[in-house]
């Protein structure tokens, strides 16, 4: 049913149509308006017996999680930035142990300095956590998403965080066509667990794994992530006859990834999340000047689609990663992911890192990085819109005094008193 | 693609207002984005919000640079915010005031633009008569539909209706039926002076 | 009977439970106990953790007509009663972490009433650390939300299980190899240490009680009361620890029981925040008597003993006996033979 609707209430509405037992959450911005909603409808009856547990923490959140799930029930949590990094513990038990929960992660910047607004540093931190993760193009695909996160955590038995922009999507406001309950139940049937804490058929779960078989597991893992990259495919078929549109959103190509413009582009920018939109307008505008440029938008980057990337990029010549989050010291973390991916190509590579701590990312900064690449003097590693003044004159104060102050504020004074 | 920019002060219902007008742009069948730009959200501070209305699927997320509507719910910030920075010279303007353009200081500003585009509103006043609180986004979003026609009152009365409780919903549709008689009562007395 | 007799296991003067009523044996004493800890795993000899988990689960297995199910901390109790490829517990048994136990509890509590499978019950076991220090938090959060969960703390006073540190349970002047018995101020210092029951009596919950393996028909009776009642329950065990307290393997029930006899470690119950029984001590006996089998209290004996944290141990001691009321001088047993 089409409804103008915010964010995070599509999200809500369409988690509680997947028949939760068990929603367990700490408050944190940019994700409240999502557990705040689930709140209400819980209390209203309209999720049945399902249980709403109040947490004192993320690190309880996950827990909580990880103790409902492993006996049978069907869970929900959701969480950002900081709370992600306290409930780290939690969550590697959790996709270790195989535990299908399922996780809204709102996006947004990991401090110091404390930073609320939108970037991917949360869970891009989380990559190698064992956990499946999924990024919305839009609000759309950010509640159709859970719907498929469910189905495939249950079918692998991995835990799934459906990252969704915190914020830029939590908090718009637009519409959304909400899955009729039949629907998802058509799609999602009851939790069957592969494992149960069950008095009728006691056993133990959680024993200390040695050296003799610690390997096993691990690789155990990463094989269900990739048996995922051939299940997220099928499922999203299943999706489309069921729902009449891709859960994968706009330009979906087969769940894992969605392409704009790339079959004949010459350049191609890649990117996660909201920030595909934007692009996708710039891209319109560039062709109308004759420029080949399109847009392939990574869905699922955990288990990374090595294949759909290479088979969607391998004729460009030049391919611009931007990513909203970076690894300090080196540079790019998705661009090395598709580095692999093009691995034996001559494809020109370069990481574009933009929208750092809810900075904007427009059109005009889009299209001054594609300007730079035809022109090729776009360097590997870019910062978009950096402030270069401001940079150099902490730079400075650094070299003139040892006792220099706290970064953050310094750059902030500057900032205010400009 | 419309794009509205909303400006006001943190208590005055301006990331409401955005979403008002996005849902009666829904109800109209048109596609709608709204969203706030997020800074520090205490009361009395300044606060921007977005609205973007197409035919078309809206795709880009970025804060709008360009508006082609701009709704300052509160006249003091003329003082200390560039709310009109990026407006095209025949953007639509709606000012929340009681004071003049001249009193305002935006004489010079106004000089260059379509006078039946830029428009003082006084939906402080008008709220607080039928709501009884200077809340002005309902007031505003009524002369909103009158002077853009990008959506009609009806779908800005429903969009109300759906959002507040009924008594209160009442009341802030009155005021938005008020500031869209005001906007085209003040549009006859144009056309007819133009054409004397 | 015609006399009501009192059960004494004091040293070698045990009274044979096949003189009393059926019903009011051990759970222990029954051939058809569930030995929901089964033997095979590697606790060491004399372990009073290992003799307390089986006391408490097998009596909430008796209560529970066997529908229960168990979360473990991280710690020794989790350690040796799962080493790879094998499992001494008979019951449902999940370990997640060392400080979430009672989180992971309350998960699989909510999980069982969502599943309207309320007649099966939860148990949540760690040790002091995992209670007291890094499982605190999560704790505190499963009492205030009351969640209907048993939590029992096994404590022996130290993180035994990394090799004998200090926790926030181990008492003054205790030797642990973050509390090295050197210096100035050998041993754990003398601080206001942290009192989990009262905390946990500060939070109102239905049930609190502390007991020591010393002490089989109280702690089986105080298990099954608190399955018998609903919401956050809290039991505080006091388990020796031969290898960490350096005393030898055979005294561990001995030494539990001085230590309720000194005044160190009341034993009690609590309801809703108030103390509904106390257990006086029956045969008083000075702190010294406690310690002084406990190598870990070695540097406060002998020529070059610090005789001063001995009085300070016997002044808590004292402070305890007041505070609880745990000495009746009248009703005192003088009798023990």
């Amino acid at each position: 049913m089409l409804r103008q609707i915010e964010g995070s209430r599509a999200v809500a509405e369409t988690v509680a149509a997947c028949r939760p037992a068990v929603v367990c959450a700490y408050p944190i911005s940019p994700q409240t308006h999502i557990v705040e909603a689930l709140d209400e409808i819980v209390r209203l009856g309209e999720l049945g017996t399902c249980q709403f547990v109040n947490v004192e923490s993320e690190f309880s959140a996950m827990s909580v999680a990880i103790g409902a799930s492993a006996t049978g029930a069907r869970v929900y949590t959701a969480t950002a930035s900081q709370g992600l990094l306290f409930m780290v513990e939690p969550l590697y038990n959790a996709s270790g142990l195989g535990l299908p929960i399922v996780m809204t992660v709102a996006n947004r910047a990991i401090g110091a300095p404390i930073n609320i607004w939108n970037d991917h540093s949360d869970s891009m931190s989380q990559r190698d956590s064992g956990w499946i993760q999924l990024y919305a193009q839009d609000n759309q695909t950010a509640s159709d998403l859970h719907i498929l996160a469910f189905r495939i955590a249950e079918e692998v038995s991995l835990p799934v965080m459906v990252c969704m922009d915190g914020f830029v999507l939590t908090h718009a406001v637009e519409r959304i066509d909400l899955p009729e309950q039949s629907e998802v139940d058509q799609f999602l049937p009851p939790y069957t667990p592969r494992q149960l804490l069950d008095p009728s058929d006691p056993m133990s779960i959680g024993a200390m794994v040695g050296p003799e078989a610690f390997t096993e597991v691990r690789y155990l893992g990463h094989a269900k992530q990739v048996q995922a990259l051939e299940l997220i495919p099928d499922l999203a078929e299943d999706f489309v006859k069921l729902f009449g549109r891709r859960a994968g959103g706009e330009h979906d190509l087969d769940g894992l990834v969605t392409s704009y413009q790339v079959d004949d582009a010459e350049i191609i920018l890649v990117a996660l999340g909201s920030v595909i939109g934007t692009i996708k307008d710039v891209v319109d505008e560039m062709r109308e000047l004759g420029t080949k440029v399109g847009v392939l938008g990574i869905t699922s980057f955990r288990p990374f689609p090595l294949d759909s990337v290479r088979t969607s990029v391998m004729h460009a010549k030049k391919v611009i990663v931007v990513e909203r989050a970076f690894a300090p010291g080196i540079g790019g973390i998705v661009s090395s992911n598709v580095r692999t991916a093009l691995r034996d190509t001559s494809i020109k590579i370069s990481t574009a890192v933009a929208g750092l701590g809810g900075r904007p990312v427009t059109i005009k900064s889009i299209r001054g990085v594609v300007v730079q690449a035809i022109d090729d003097t776009l360097p590997e590693l870019t910062f978009v819109d950096l402030d270069v003044e401001l940079i150099n004159r902490e730079l400075e104060r650094n070299r003139q005094q040892r006792r220099s102050g706290p970064m953050a504020e310094n750059l902030l004074r500057d900032v205010g008193s400009r | 693609m419309f794009q509205v920019r909303i400006h006001g002060r943190g208590g005055q219902g301006v990331v409401t207002a955005a979403e008002l007008l996005s849902v009666a742009a829904f109800q109209d069948e048109l596609f709608a984005q709204a969203f706030p730009s997020f800074g520090s959200e205490r009361t009395g501070a300044p606060v921007v919000a977005f609205c973007r209305i197409s035919k078309l699927q809206i795709r880009s997320r970025e804060p709008v640079m360009e508006p082609d509507a701009l709704i300052i719910q509160d006249s003091t910030l003329l003082q200390s915010v560039d709310v009109f920075a990026g407006a095209a010279p025949d953007a639509f303007i709606l000012i929340n005031s009681t004071k003049s353009f001249n009193e305002l200081g935006l004489e010079e500003f106004f000089e260059n633009r379509q006078s039946e585009r830029s428009l003082i509103v006084p939906a402080s006043e008008i709220a607080l008569r039928h709501v009884g609180r200077p809340l002005p986004n309902a007031a505003l979003l009524g002369a909103f539909a009158a002077i853009t026609e990008l959506v009609t009152l009806d779908s800005v009365l429903n969009a109300i209706e759906e959002r507040f409780p009924a008594k209160i919903a009442e009341a802030n549709a009155d005021a938005a039926r008020e500031a869209h008689e005001f906007v085209l009562a003040g549009r006859k007395v144009a056309e007819h002076a133009s054409t004397n | 009977m015609s006399t009501p007799l009192k059960f004494y296991q004091v040293g070698s003067f045990a009274v044979g439970n096949r003189l009393i009523d059926e019903a009011d044996l051990s759970v222990q004493s029954s051939t058809s106990r569930s030995n929901s800890l089964t033997s095979g795993h590697r606790a060491c000899q004399g372990c009073g953790e290992a003799l307390g988990a089986r006391y408490a689960i097998d009596a909430a297995m008796a209560a529970t007509d066997g529908k229960l199910v168990a979360v473990n901390a991280t710690g020794c109790l989790e350690v040796f009663s799962t080493p790879y490829p094998e499992t001494s517990w008979r019951l449902p048994w999940i370990h997640s972490l060392f400080g979430n136990a009672s989180a992971v509890a309350t998960g699989v509590a909510a999980a069982l009433k969502a599943q309207g499978k309320s007649d099966i019950r939860v148990v949540a076991q760690g040790g002091d650390g995992g209670t007291v220090d890094i499982g605190f938090g999560p704790l505190s959060g499963m009492f205030e939300r009351n969640d209907d969960v048993l939590y029992i703390c096994y404590d022996n006073e130290a993180y035994m299980n990394t090799g004998v540190q200090r926790s926030g349970a181990t008492p003054p002047g205790a030797r642990t190899n973050t509390s090295h018995a050197v210096g100035e101020h050998p041993g754990a210092s003398f601080t206001q240490g942290k009192n989990l029951p009262l905390i946990a009596m500060a939070h109102g919950i239905p049930y609190v009680a502390t007991a020591t393996v010393a002490d089989l028909h109280d702690l089986e009776a105080k298990v099954k009361k608190a399955m018998g009642m609903r919401g956050a329950r809290y039991l505080h065990i006091l388990v020796p620890c031969p290898l960490g307290w350096g005393s030898r393997s055979e005294e561990t029930i001995k030494l539990a029981r001085l230590a309720t006899e000194s005044g160190l470690f009341p034993v009690f119950e609590a309801e809703y925040g108030e103390i509904t029984e106390t257990k006086k001590i029956r045969r008083r006996v000075r702190v010294e008597e406690y310690l002084k089998p406990q190598k870990r209290f070695a540097h406060l004996f002998g020529a070059n003993g610090h005789s001063e944290m001995l009085s300070a141990i016997q002044a808590i001691a004292d402070k305890n006996v007041a505070k609880f009321n745990l000495w009746d001088s009248e009703e005192a047993d003088t009798n023990h033979g």
